[in-house]
């Protein structure tokens, strides 16, 4: 079989996993921290092989006419409960799946080798819970492996649930710290909810479609649901609900789940508190990988979304007005890794919008001769976008480990301690602000094109926010390595970190630098058909320049200290406070479930449940005891007691069965 | 006819001793207090129903032999059953240092 060697890609992770959660505790803390480096270092190659083998390798199956096809390595049955009901468990290469490959192997490697020394205190003693951590960071890449070669929707919701657990495990990794058990808890919470809805759309979706399976096999010859979107789609014929096909409330429905995990508003409210687990941690999961994993599943689920515009429309407002939100807020904050979090909710919504603007009309818009431009510039940002936010974090890491402190105000002027850090974070504002020849760019770019043709206003829209984009990027960078001079206020003065720290910056940093000129038009497209892409000027020459004035923006009110940035925000106080405050959101959650869900609804169910329902079995309890306790002095212990009962019993009955013999 | 009825008066003349042996059984068992007087007691109305064995097999079917072989097994029985009553109340005793009934209730908790 073709490709067959992707197995050992997801099996290396879980077998690490399981060997340093088990073994990892009785050997030496930097050994396990050495031996995952390692397990993932093969993990990457063999990945790399896998995918550069499906992208360019000699026609193993996955080319007809020039169109790439999804190869379908392994699919057996793992649960069978009927002839349709059959539950698979698979491993599916196509574009989308080979590029995340590539992703998430990348990222995990470099942040593997980061931790070796970010998990380390200053004198290169490993932390406390050394190989937890590796352990867990084995298990999310397994997780997040399996999430994207799958070969049907309940494998995928199985690694969905895999994935969050390990984010879970992450985030409250310092679980002595009462911040990081609530963020830890808070995050499950919200993507539950939303699984929930992802479970729910996947049951209509599969009712209608008769399977769980992406695409069908010669094997079984049972249809898959994306064989023929059309057909599928069909099936569910006229059923609807309050006004919608079932169809697009499935397709809702998932995306509900995709949203909760990608962080879209309003379930955005679990990523920016995630920051309290650890920075690398925060790099790979909350930036790069996972947080990718709705933008994923919309993607995968393109083609039955297309059809369906009526899901495709609510992506597209929920995805445009995220953007705008994130990057607002992402405007006043002073913690670096929130201000970045609320970057990656942004980022992350630009990937949706792009997938969304792809289809008017249930028809996809046709650009440059080709269609589906949005759906792979989407892809191409999430490629970008990995790499250059994983870097943005990976150097907050190092900051941070460097002045002991999340806030602006402990850092300024760091430029002079830290140089390399300075140049590779310098390389990724200027990618995520989308200036040439960085990789955030070129993919910026065929959003924002896509965006144009979808309708001028839709383009004006993302436009503004990637200003906003170049703005709070290098607000924070401003901030961060210039303002003013640096107050020591550490035993040490800030440095670049050692060599396993400093590597992968410096890898990721070229990496953003190239990443844009990788053919993802060729490679990456929503049918495999390569498309042919162009750079439009007028759109690239207006982000361009969007961009600049925002960079210039910073310049101008963050480069030296000065009393403008104050000014402002005392003038526009009520603005600055609400932005500061994350527009409330989670104090209106705190409304809802605290005063709305629990005291309204929640206690008078716990009453019925006291005083009904416990009440009527703790009567049942306390009769019988009652009556017990009274009889309980029959059972004395006496034996001629007993006798006494038994003999006068006897003659009784002998009494009652003579009367009855005599009459 | 009248063999008959001399039969079953001889019967109930040897009948009546059994039964006031089987009531002092039982009225010993119900209010001795020391063990060994209930296992005596007890023995009294085990070998009372032995009697009745023996009788009414002898006048009521004096052509088979049950009655007799039953009465046969239960004092065997009887004895072995003895012997072990004994050997529980010596070591009652042991480790109670008594044979009163009403003292020795302590496995009831």
């Amino acid at each position: 079989m073709p490709l067959s060697y992707t197995i050992a890609v997801i099996a290396i992770p879980l077998l690490m996993f399981l060997f340093l959660g088990l073994v990892g505790v009785k050997m030496e803390k930097k050994l396990t921290g050495i031996l995952g480096c390692i397990g993932m270092l093969v993990t990457t190659v063999l990945a790399y092989g896998v995918a550069l083998t499906y992208f360019f390798g000699a026609d193993q199956g996955q080319m007809t006419d020039g169109v790439r096809q999804a190869v379908t390595v392994f699919n057996p049955d793992w649960l069978s409960f009927s002839k349709t009901l059959v539950v698979r468990m698979g491993i599916m290469l196509d574009p989308i799946a080979a590029m995340m490959l590539i992703v998430i192997t990348t990222v995990s490697m470099m942040v593997h080798l980061y931790s070796l020394g970010y998990m380390c205190d200053h004198h290169g003693h490993a932390e406390k819970g050394f190989q937890r951590y590796y352990a867990f960071l084995a298990l999310f890449t397994f997780s997040m492996l399996g999430l994207v070669v799958a070969t049907n929707l309940f494998q995928i919701f199985i690694f969905f649930e895999m994935v969050g657990v390990s984010s879970y495990l992450l985030i409250g990794f310092y679980y002595e710290s009462p911040a990081a058990i609530h963020a830890s808890k808070k995050a499950f919470i919200v993507t539950r909810l939303a699984d929930l809805f992802f479970l729910v759309g996947i049951l209509i979706l599969s009712f209608y479609t008769n399977t769980f399976d992406f695409f069908g096999s010669e094997v079984n010859g049972i249809a898959g649901m994306l064989d023929n979107p059309q057909a599928s789609l069909a099936q569910a014929g006229t059923a609807s609900f309050m006004g919608c096909s079932a169809m697009a409330w499935a397709l809702t429905f998932i995306f509900i789940g995709g949203a909760g995990k990608s962080a879209m508003y309003p379930l955005h409210i679990w990523l920016p508190d995630a920051m309290e687990g650890p920075t690398p941690v925060s790099a790979l999961i909350h930036a790069a990988t996972m947080v990718v994993a709705g933008v994923y599943l919309v993607a995968r689920l393109f083609p039955l979304y297309v059809i369906e515009q009526g899901a495709m429309d609510i992506i597209c407002v929920v995805g445009a007005f995220t953007a705008f939100y994130a990057a607002a807020i992402a405007c006043v904050q002073s913690d670096i890794k929130r201000a970045l979090a609320f970057s990656t909710i942004s980022q992350i919504a630009f990937m949706m919008t792009s997938l969304a603007v792809s289809s008017a009309g249930g028809e996809l818009i046709q650009i440059h001769g080709g269609y589906g431009l949005g759906y792979m510039a989407s892809m191409f940002h999430l490629f970008t976008h990995a790499m250059f936010k994983a870097l943005l974090f990976l150097c907050a890491g190092a900051i941070i480990h460097a002045v002991h402190s999340n806030e602006n105000d402990q850092m300024h002027g760091l430029h002079k301690y830290m140089p390399i850090t300075s140049f590779a974070f310098l390389i990724g504002c200027l990618a995520i602000a989308g200036i040439p020849p960085f990789a955030g760019f070129w993919s910026k770019d065929e959003i924002l094109v896509a965006a144009y043709q979808k309708g001028i206003g839709w383009g004006i829209w993302m436009s503004m926010v990637a200003g906003m984009t170049a703005f709070y990027m290098f607000r924070i960078y401003f901030l961060i390595f210039h303002w003013k001079e640096h107050k020591v206020h550490t035993e040490h003065a800030p440095a670049d970190q050692p060599w396993t720290m400093t590597l992968p910056l410096i890898i990721l940093a070229a990496i953003s630098v190239v990443a844009g000129f990788v053919p993802a038009a060729k490679l990456v497209t929503w049918d495999g058909a390569p498309l042919h892409t162009q750079l439009n000027w007028t759109v690239a020459c207006t982000s361009v320049l969007i961009a600049c004035v925002g960079i210039g923006l910073a310049y101008k009110m963050y480069y030296k200290e000065n009393p403008l940035p104050q000014r402002l925000a005392d003038r526009y106080r009520g603005l600055w406070t609400a932005a500061y405050k994350r527009f409330y959101m989670d104090e209106l959650y705190q409304f809802i479930t605290h005063k709305v869900i629990f005291q309204g609804i929640c206690k008078p169910i716990a009453k019925f449940d006291r005083a009904i329902i416990d009440g009527f079995f703790n009567m049942l309890a306390e009769v019988t005891n009652t009556v017990s306790f009274g009889i309980r002095k029959l059972q004395s212990g006496s034996i001629q007691a007993y006798v006494y009962v038994y003999f006068f019993g006897a003659l009784l009955i002998a009494a009652v069965t003579a009367l009855f013999v005599i009459f | 006819m009248n063999g008959g009825l001399t039969m079953n008066l001889t019967l109930l003349l040897y009948l009546i001793p059994s039964l006031i042996m089987f009531g002092c059984g039982v009225y010993g068992f119900m209010t001795r207090k020391n063990m060994i007087a209930i296992m005596i007691s007890l023995e009294l109305m085990l070998n009372s129903i032995d009697i009745n064995f023996v009788l009414f097999n002898r006048y009521l079917f004096p052509d088979q032999m049950e009655g007799m072989f039953f009465t046969l097994f239960a004092i065997a029985i009887a004895a072995a059953e003895t012997a072990l009553a004994l050997a529980i109340i010596i070591n009652v005793f042991r480790i109670a240092k008594d044979v009163d009934i009403n003292k020795i209730n302590k496995l009831k908790f």
